[in-house]
């Protein structure tokens, strides 16, 4: 247990320092960047004089040198103020907990979706390696992975949403309806597509590190041994491949969550979903520096916390890492 | 025990080969056990000594039909008279032929020691598994351990229990001392000894001559794939005089209390095998037949040989 906590203590020590870097380095992009966040205030609230011009820029104290304008930014931080949007006009914490809502729905559906398909395909071609289902399978995969992610949900709208019409062709509810009228299955029909489209992005991936694992497992001297004591291939799945293939699987899936992250970038996007994605995307073209540098930060510490459960998940569940104390 | 007139396992003329990819000469077989024959009895151990690539332990892998897909089977096995097909040989694995592996690689990194000395077969049989671990030595809480949490002796002693705890009549253990004390591979080779006098087949595959000459009833000598010798174990304690075949002479000849004295040459690879007689390259009493013909196996002074000149 005492190991537990003190892993826990160092990742939390190393999610700190990694997210004071990445507030370092994007604040400095965005200070060199020609983005000027007064001149998109300005644009917000109609014509100003040149006077009151420089009033703003000294309210918000763009006259001073970057490092202290970092300081003064790192400690509203953390007290808690990330800022208030330029595009939306609200606090960026309040947009961000709540698109955040949105994209955790997508990215966990399209999470489990790959995870669930990637390894069960990835088992049945590498149970089945150099047979007719493991060249089709993997031929889909390679096929799939090399595929762009917008211009493929661009192909299931056109299907699906456009020609089918089964699913609508974007936003996470109906439209023209107040949100608290809006039912969970109409959420759940807005985010199929979308989230569909995620996982058919990371699920290759997940499936053909499987197909490898598992191939070498059923090439080692203990499934080898397996057989030689009578066991089935059925068996030799259940009781050997399985328990040593799911766990890089497992791995790999949490430390997907860049990955994921990324995507959905892409995904939301293309369907006009509201979450973090197109938020970030809304933020970056309209120079919404606040909200921009909060969704960095705030991205940074989702992908810390996914490699953080990743290798505490494998502390749990390795026995090589569990008993190495006892 | 009911009395029969077969051998518990007899091969005939065994061969196996591989289909290999050759860049230049496209798909081509390699032949890595050829001509091969053995006899084992119910209630004696049948030592196969041999240096490594000999082919020895693909030996074990062909009687139990765990060889790769790639690999060819040509020749007759017998398993207490019956011819051993596939089907049959699927039946007899893990109940009737139990394997001894070599190392701890052939435990499943990730399943406890119990599980895994227990096996895939219902009802578990815990109860009796229990018991072979304590005659062999493995404390109660060994069962709960990982393989990686074992001691080199441990894992060995694990390996065998998966084969005592089948009840199997033939039992096939594939290099089951090297990486022991002398002490350990005593104790281990002595339970292979109490297996064979309770009244089963022990095939010992071993190129720790000295024990397997201590320990076994027959000794099959190996070179290049196929038997060159088969000789009681006495005549190897006995001396170079009782011995038939020149590669048993010179094996002899070879270990250290005998004078540690090796032959020119070295044991020709799958692949470049010579035409004749395998052993003729580095004979000193060939002779022009030995060169372009193979010699067959034939009975001698109690024993069988496989050379023409042999007496």
């Amino acid at each position: 247990m005492t190991e537990i906590v003190k892993q826990v203590f160092i990742h939390i020590i190393r999610a700190i320092s990694l997210l004071f870097a990445v507030s370092v380095i994007s604040f400095t992009l965005v200070s060199a960047s020609p983005v000027d966040p007064v001149q998109q205030y300005i644009m917000g609230i109609g014509p100003v004089s040149e006077e009151q011009r420089i009033e703003i820029e000294a309210y918000w104290g763009i006259d001073k040198p970057p490092a202290e304008r970092y300081f003064n930014w790192l400690s509203a931080l953390l007290h808690g103020n990330f800022g208030t949007s330029l595009l939306y006009r609200r606090p960026v914490i309040e947009i961000i907990s709540e698109r955040f809502q949105n994209s955790l729905a997508l990215m966990m559906c399209a999470w489990l979706l790959s995870g669930i398909i990637g390894f069960s395909l990835g088992c049945i071609m590498g149970m089945n390696r150099d047979k007719w289902a493991d060249k089709v399978i993997s031929k889909l995969c390679y096929l799939l992975s090399s595929v762009p992610t917008f211009w493929l949900g661009l192909v299931f709208l056109m299907i699906f949403a456009v020609i089918l019409g089964w699913f609508p062709v974007g936003f996470s509810t109906p439209i023209g309806m107040r949100s608290s009228e809006v039912t969970l299955w109409q959420r759940l029909h807005h985010l199929v597509l979308p989230a569909f489209t995620l996982s058919l992005m990371s699920f290759s991936n997940i499936a053909l590190h499987t197909r490898q694992k598992m191939i070498d497992v059923m090439n080692s001297e203990y499934v080898l041994f397996a057989r030689a004591r009578g066991e089935s291939r059925w068996t030799l799945f259940c009781r050997h491949a399985l328990r040593n293939t799911v766990l890089p699987a497992i791995t790999l899936q949490f430390a997907s969550f860049a990955e994921l992250f990324g995507g959905s970038v892409l995904a939301e996007n293309v369907f006009s979903y509201p979450g973090l994605g197109s938020a970030v995307s809304a933020a970056g073209l309209n120079s919404d520096v606040p909200l921009l540098l909060g969704i960095t930060l705030f991205s940074t510490l989702f992908v810390c916390v996914g490699n953080m459960i990743a290798n505490l998940l494998y502390g749990v569940v390795d026995p090589k890492m569990r008993e190495v104390d006892r | 025990m009911r009395k029969t007139d077969f051998p518990l396992l007899e091969i005939c003329d065994l061969s196996v080969s591989f289909k290999m990819y050759d860049s230049v000469l496209g798909q081509r077989d390699l032949r890595v056990i050829s001509n091969l024959s053995i006899k084992v009895d119910k209630g004696e151990i049948l030592a196969i000594a041999g240096s490594s690539g000999s082919g020895k332990s693909l030996l074990a892998s062909a009687i139990l039909g765990i060889l790769p897909e790639n690999a060819a089977v040509a020749g007759d096995m017998c398993y207490n008279g019956q011819k051993l097909t596939p089907r049959l040989q699927e039946k007899l694995r893990g109940t009737e032929m139990a394997l001894v592996p070599q190392s701890i690689a052939y435990l499943d990194p990730l399943m406890r020691a119990g599980a895994q000395a227990d096996g895939h077969k219902k009802p578990c049989p815990t109860a009796k598994r229990r018991g072979i671990f304590g005659r062999l030595g493995l404390s109660e809480s060994t069962e709960k351990l990982y393989p990686f949490q074992l001691s080199g002796g441990m894992a060995r002693r694990v390996l065998v229990s998966t084969a005592l705890i089948t009840d199997a009549g033939l039992i096939i253990a594939d290099e089951p001392t090297p990486g022991m004390s002398l002490h350990q591979a005593l104790e281990a080779l002595t339970l292979f000894r109490e297996m064979a006098d309770e009244g089963k087949a022990v095939i010992l595959i071993t190129h720790d001559i000295d024990l397997a000459f201590a320990f076994a009833d027959k000794i099959a000598v190996f070179y290049a794939g196929t038997t060159v010798e088969t000789a009681s174990a006495l005549d190897f304690r006995t001396g170079p005089e009782s011995l038939r075949h020149p590669y048993s002479k010179a094996l002899w000849s070879a270990l250290p209390q005998n004078g540690f004295e090796p032959i020119a040459g070295v044991q020709p690879y799958a692949g470049n095998l010579p035409k004749g007689c395998l052993f003729a390259p580095r004979c000193s009493c060939k002779s022009a037949k030995c060169e372009q013909e193979a010699p067959p196996m034939r009975d001698l002074r109690g024993g069988e040989v496989r050379c023409f000149y042999a007496m």
